[in-house]
């Protein structure tokens, strides 16, 4: 297959038919701050963090395939300001208390907060009240916590199989639930992988027993699997 | 060259990001020399000064009337406000009281396990606020340090650059919550 050309931040690079424009970036050495996005899984583009500009126009660099003579533009003001505006969002409309979270230290929606320049949420605080679900054995889900980004259902459909994980409800009242809504622990679907918890960025999804900011997780683990299902 | 005046106040918290202030050790030798320090938690000057002062760092949430008349005369009293800390900056910890109903919480915090004389804590203590703000939502506010509590090293920075006229750079690990 023909190499494409294609110019991001004024500089012209390779780019293979197929790829995106975050994955021809890090192959560039180029940052482009991400959620939602992970490697192994399917993009969707839902978190917006990672937007960028194309001519003019704001699309998701993790689902945005590049095309010949593509121009993008990662950094301009406008498209931090922007980026900035999403992560305050996310902040604002859960309880992110960081200060007693088993992710402390080891969050990247925490993290993002540092990378996008946060100094503060400029929009009311909704403070939501979330039901926390202990009843799984080993993991526990802290709703106040979830950015929504959807990783845990994709990495339980795509690489576990099992989908257990899914959203329910519409606008500010979505949430993950684990079966038809089941508590966990009765979630019959569910094998008991981990996966979830491995791959979910923030402190939502945890291991029981760890303490504050005890909680490290390694979302790699499913770029590792695919990787290996490659090779038969 | 003239002292800048500081001041500091401490609402909802736990007075940790008072003491973070206090550890940034011997900065505090240097500060000393180039400071008036004013109404603080650290003098235990109850009345906010009324000439006003130049720098304000403001520890905690916004939980009760008390708080949310202080700010408001911080404000009108500084030429800089700073957020102090997570709870000041986000709520934090005592935001997670809201959504609850702050009567109901008296009533089964201090009403019903200990109190012999049946007497709630409603005269001559602050009111509750129904919903505990952070700082920003109440005034404006300059600069905001994050943390739980911010690093003395993040606190000294700050407040050194503003003595010296300077706007504090706070970026990348500076923003860190928690």
């Amino acid at each position: 297959m023909e190499a494409m050309r294609v110019k991001i931040d004024g500089r012209s690079y390779d780019a293979n038919p197929g790829k995106t424009i975050l994955e021809v970036a890090e192959e560039n050495g180029i940052k482009i701050p991400f959620l939602c996005h992970l490697k192994g899984l399917t993009d969707v583009g839902v978190c917006r963090v990672c937007i960028v500009d194309v001519r003019g126009q704001l699309v998701p660099a993790c689902a945005t395939v590049v095309t010949d003579g593509m121009e993008v533009l990662t950094s301009t003001d406008a498209v931090a300001a922007y980026r900035r505006s999403v992560v305050e969002l996310l902040f604002a409309e859960g309880n992110h208390v960081c200060a007693f979270c088993v992710s402390n230290g080891g969050c990247e929606l925490q993290d993002l907060a540092c990378d996008v320049g946060m100094h503060s949420v400029r929009v009311p605080y909704a403070f939501p009240r979330n039901r926390v679900d202990a009843s799984h054995p080993r993991f526990l889900v802290d709703r106040d916590r979830c950015v929504l980004c959807g990783r845990c259902v994709r990495a339980c459909s795509e690489i576990e199989g099992a989908h257990t994980w899914d959203f329910a409800e519409r606008g500010r009242a979505v949430r993950v639930i684990t079966d038809l809504d089941v508590d966990w622990g009765k979630a019959a679907t569910c094998t008991g992988c981990g996966k979830c918890v491995e791959v979910c960025p923030t402190g939502a999804i945890v291991r029981k027993g760890a303490s504050n900011a005890e909680m490290r997780k390694k979302p790699e683990v499913v770029a590792g699997l695919v990787e290996g299902r490659s090779h038969g | 060259m003239a002292k800048v005046r500081v001041a500091t106040v401490w609402f909802s918290g736990c007075a940790g990001c008072h003491m973070s202030l206090l550890d940034i050790d011997e900065t505090l030798i240097d500060l000393a020399g180039m400071i008036d320090l004013r109404n603080s938690p650290l003098t235990d000057l109850k009345v906010f000064p009324e000439d006003g002062v130049d720098v304000t760092l403001i520890e905690g949430a916004v939980a009760n009337e008390e708080h949310l008349h202080l700010a408001r005369t911080a404000r009108a009293k500084s030429k800089i406000v700073i957020a102090l800390g997570d709870c000041a900056v986000t709520g934090n910890v005592p935001a997670m009281r809201n959504g609850l109903d702050p009567d109901r919480m008296i009533e089964d915090i201090y009403g019903k396990p200990v109190t012999s004389n049946g007497a709630l804590p409603y005269e001559g203590v602050p009111r509750l606020l129904t919903r505990v703000s952070p700082l920003a939502e109440v005034i404006p506010v300059d600069y905001f340090l994050h943390g739980c509590p911010p690093p003395a090293g993040l606190i000294a920075k700050a407040v050194l650059a503003l003595v010296d006229g300077k706007t504090p750079e706070l970026v990348g690990p500076d923003l860190k919550f928690g």
